[in-house]
């Protein structure tokens, strides 16, 4: 049956839609790209064309600089690519402007995930499933050790941390996209109304998610403010941040991260990580096999992370599946 | 059991060695007999369950998941009880109150190699993964926590107000859960008397000398002999026949391995000095050692046939006295206890003890040169002694140092690359590397020569684990082959002729001195310029 299936053909830097010479998530400049969300490892700049949602443009736009070409397509909507080739993007509930793409040609149905989760994220449109011959699947969290558990318990022992030791401050490393945002606005769901103190690779994109309709509360930088404004105060910076000469301004930072990688001590240990909070993005071992389940494609493609994990769960389900050799794709956003 | 496992966890999470003592001294502070004792105990290490392996864990998951997914998680995760705790099924109910960690460790020590696959998988239904975690670390014995059982001993000392010194002294006659121990640090009952037992007393140890000299008149110079270091302790009851036991450097009892050691060492007395085997080939100014190979021969042996006895002949050249009959001249500054061990060697068989060396040299830039003039391979380099020290517990600043031999360094290029364990087991940070049979623009091979998983800074390891990335040609479960294109410059102590590799060839000690970024994979070494290496 893949046979069927040669209008699609994977190449090492992206997924190519051959009649309409169009590549989705290209890992370099091509004429024409469709693009399933602002993470740096799925969206480059530098295409002739971008199709991709509104806000996925607006990311891009404020980290690269590609308001040429862009072409904004809404979720639900159908654009012709040429070549026979229809496309419509739908939610992938990863972060922001996410989106799955779904490719048609002569009755062959093409479903490229991105990046994406199945939990509730008060930050974006939640994952639909929708049924396709063939699902290119992502598989950061492939192993069966990965199970995020509920966001709400992470959240309370983050706010406990805070009760505990109010003198100190919590230094949450968290991605500058995405992650940062959907953890304000949980802790704004838990309750917690006071501000939040930023790092200063953070604050446009909050303020561009809060343009683009995500409230997220009072919201600091940490640039001038005095240190002990601090104390008892969450502080979000990125990961790259935490350990940086930069934290030296915060009073006793106790050093947080939010990341699906917490789940493994050692991963926490190398990142000299206090307080490892479980907090992730993408789909986790129960979400990635149970969305198999439910789409129930005729073959799965699975473009990065841990796939061999996954191929033994096709394999020992009966169910059809390949590992796609992508290259440049660097779990950003984990 | 809860407690424990917040403590485990806690640990794994702490940075700072003064935060680490102040969480273990809490939990001995807040935590009654016998739980504290065993948890001491879990932390120093002192605990074996025989009937639990690595492989029992994996032997119990392989029943319940997939065997192929457990490898792959397993490889990711770096670590078997942390893999295992994370893919327990847990049961549908509840089965019962968390077992207390003096349940546990009782339990555990009830299991035999029949019953572990029931018992241990019913503990397991009773823990979270927390608990489980903390309670296949404790049946394994590898804490792997970044606590050592020294400063679990001073988070003891901390959390009762005792000096640790005598918590060290006191330690080894006791046993787990140390209620004794705790008898006397928290509620000031006698210490526990060990004249008579022939115990272990931790070595005193050296700090690497670097780049500093050292005045001759304060400090003795002495070579540093390659062979194991060695601790002989005779002792007993007044009147009756004493116990000897040899010691590794880590305070194994290794007395089975040398019994002719033991046999030859009947004074009440404790010395320290160098295990070594007889041989000739090395012709060292006091001649007398073979290689550290011929001693390989005699390490790790539980019986020792008479064969290993005449072939590979062990004897102590000792560095230092501790006791002497009856006495304890660890107070004493060295250069007394080395006029000391001077005349009491003369009260030692000469088969199998020997004195070592001081070497006579006026200045520090004598010594330098005698260090660099040095061919004997029985010799790693020099201790330098400050000639007033006591012998003390440890590595103390500025009482010995050791000068280690530079070491030889060949050019070779990396071939296999492999996941580390712990901290690093989201990194390939085990290299496999070989040198070239012949010339590689002919269309030579690479052979492999040795593996080497230190030597580079945190930040080169994030460049040769993307380096192993990028360039991965096949891959064996944790293992990475990769193309032949980088060239790592290697340190190594000595060569060997070997059988285990197919070069016939082997390093002692080999580190990653540099990474050789810019050299072109052909001009690495080729096999005869190691083989040229070799002194055996
Ligand atoms: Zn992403
Ligand atoms: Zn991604």
């Amino acid at each position: 049956m893949p046979a069927d299936f040669a209008w699609i053909r994977p190449e090492p830097w992206g997924i190519h839609v051959v009649p309409a010479d169009t590549w989705i998530d290209p890992a370099r400049a091509v004429p024409h790209a469709l693009v399933t969300h602002g993470h740096a490892d799925h969206a480059r700049g530098g295409h002739g064309t971008t199709v991709a949602t509104p806000e996925t443009l607006e990311i891009m736009d404020l980290r690269y600089n590609t308001r040429e070409g862009a072409v904004p397509v809404a979720y639900g909507e159908t654009v012709r690519l040429g070549g026979g080739v229809d496309a419509t993007f739908l939610p992938a509930g990863h972060v922001l402007g996410s989106a799955q793409i779904l490719l048609k040609h002569a009755g062959e149905r093409v479903i490229v995930t991105g990046d994406y989760k199945r939990r509730a994220d008060p930050t974006c449109a939640p994952f639909t499933v929708t049924p396709c011959d063939i699902l290119v699947t992502e598989a950061t969290f492939g192993l069966p050790i990965f199970c995020h558990p509920p966001i709400e318990d992470e959240i309370a022992k983050l706010l406990a941390t805070l009760r505990d030791q109010p003198d100190r401050c919590v230094l949450v490393g968290a991605y500058a996209l995405g992650k940062a945002q959907r953890l304000i606005a949980e802790l704004r769901r838990a309750g917690h109304d006071a501000p939040v103190y930023l790092h200063g690779a953070m604050e446009r994109m909050c303020r561009l998610y809060e343009e683009l309709g995500v409230p997220l509360g009072e919201l600091r930088p940490v640039a001038g403010t005095p240190r002990d404004a601090m104390r008892g105060h969450v502080v979000v910076c990125p990961p790259s941040a935490l350990n940086d000469r930069w934290s030296r301004r915060l009073p006793d930072p106790i050093t947080a991260m939010a990341s699906g990688w917490m789940r493994v001590r050692q991963r926490a240990r190398q990142k000299n990580v206090e307080l490892p909070l479980v907090i992730s993005d993408h789909a986790d071992w129960g979400e990635l096999t149970g969305t198999v389940e439910e789409v129930n494609p005729a073959e799965t493609w699975i473009t990065h992370g841990r796939e061999d994990a996954l191929l033994r769960w096709h394999q020992l389900h009966q169910r059809r599946a390949r590992a796609l050799a992508l290259v440049g794709y660097e779990d950003e956003d984990d | 059991m809860e407690k424990f496992a917040a403590l485990i966890d806690a640990l794994v999470y702490t940075r700072g060695r003064n935060e680490k003592l102040r969480l273990i001294a809490a939990y001995l502070l807040r935590t009654p007999d016998p739980d504290r004792g065993w948890a001491l105990a879990a932390l120093t290490g002192s605990l074996d369950f025989p009937a639990v392996k690595s492989s029992t864990i994996r032997r119990l998951l392989m029943e319940r998941v997939d065997p192929v997914l457990w490898t792959l998680s397993r490889d990711f995760v770096g670590d078997t009880a942390e893999t295992a705790s994370l893919l327990w099924p847990e049961p549908a109910e509840a089965t019962g109150a968390a077992p207390t960690l003096a349940e546990a460790v009782e339990h555990l020590s009830r299991m035999t190699r029949a019953s572990v696959a029931g018992e241990l998988a019913s503990l397991l239904d009773r823990l979270d993964a927390a608990g489980r975690y903390a309670l296949l670390k404790l049946a394994t014995g590898e804490m792997r926590i970044g606590v050592s059982s020294r400063l679990a001993k001073v988070a003891f000392a901390d959390a009762f107000g005792v000096a640790v010194d005598d918590v060290e002294e006191h330690w080894h006659g006791q046993a787990p859960p140390y209620e004794e121990l705790f008898a006397w640090a928290a509620d000031g009952a006698p210490a526990p008397d060990a004249r008579h037992l022939p115990l272990f007393r931790p070595f005193m140890l050296a700090h690497p000398l670097e780049d500093a000299s050292v005045s001759l008149d304060e400090y003795a110079a002495e070579w540093k002999w390659d062979g194991i270091r060695v601790q002989l302790v005779h002792a007993g009851p007044p009147g009756e026949t004493g116990e000897t036991r040899v010691y590794s450097r880590s305070g194994d009892d290794i007395t089975r391995s040398f019994p002719e050691l033991a046999a030859a060492f009947q004074i009440p007395g404790i010395v320290d000095g160098e295990c070594m085997v007889r041989g000739s080939h090395q012709g060292g100014e006091e001649g007398g050692a073979a290689s550290f190979n011929a001693l390989q021969q005699r390490l790790g042996r539980k019986t020792v046939s008479r064969t290993m006895l005449t072939d590979y002949p062990a004897f102590v050249r000792l560095y230092d006295v501790l006791h002497w009959r009856g006495e304890d001249l660890r107070a004493l500054p060295w250069s007394e206890r080395r006029r000391r061990l001077e005349s009491l060697f003369a009260e030692l068989p000469p088969s199998h003890f020997d004195l070592s060396q001081i070497i006579a040299a006026g200045t520090f830039d004598e010594l330098a040169q005698i260090r660099a003039r040095t061919r004997d391979d029985a010799i790693e380099g020099l201790m330098l002694k400050r000639r007033d020290s006591p012998y003390v517990a440890g590595r103390r600043a500025g009482l010995w140092y050791k000068w280690k031999r530079d070491p030889l360094l060949i050019d070779c290029v990396l071939m296999y690359a492999q996941r580390g364990s712990g901290k690093r087991s989201s990194y390939y940070s085990d290299y496999t590397f070989g040198c070239w049979d012949g010339d590689p623009d002919a269309g030579a091979e690479l052979l492999p020569v040795g593996k080497a998983y230190s030597g580079f800074t945190d930040e080169e390891l994030v460049r040769l684990d993307r380096h192993v990335r990028q360039h991965t040609v096949n891959r064996f479960g944790p293992v990475r082959e990769t193309d032949r294109s980088l060239v790592l410059e290697i340190a190594f102590d000595s060569a060997h002729l070997s059988k285990r590799h197919k070069s016939g060839l082997s390093m002692r000690f080999p580190r990653v001195h540099r990474i050789r970024w810019d050299k072109p994979a052909h001009e690495a070494d080729r096999i005869e310029a190691l083989r040229a290496l070799v002194r055996d």
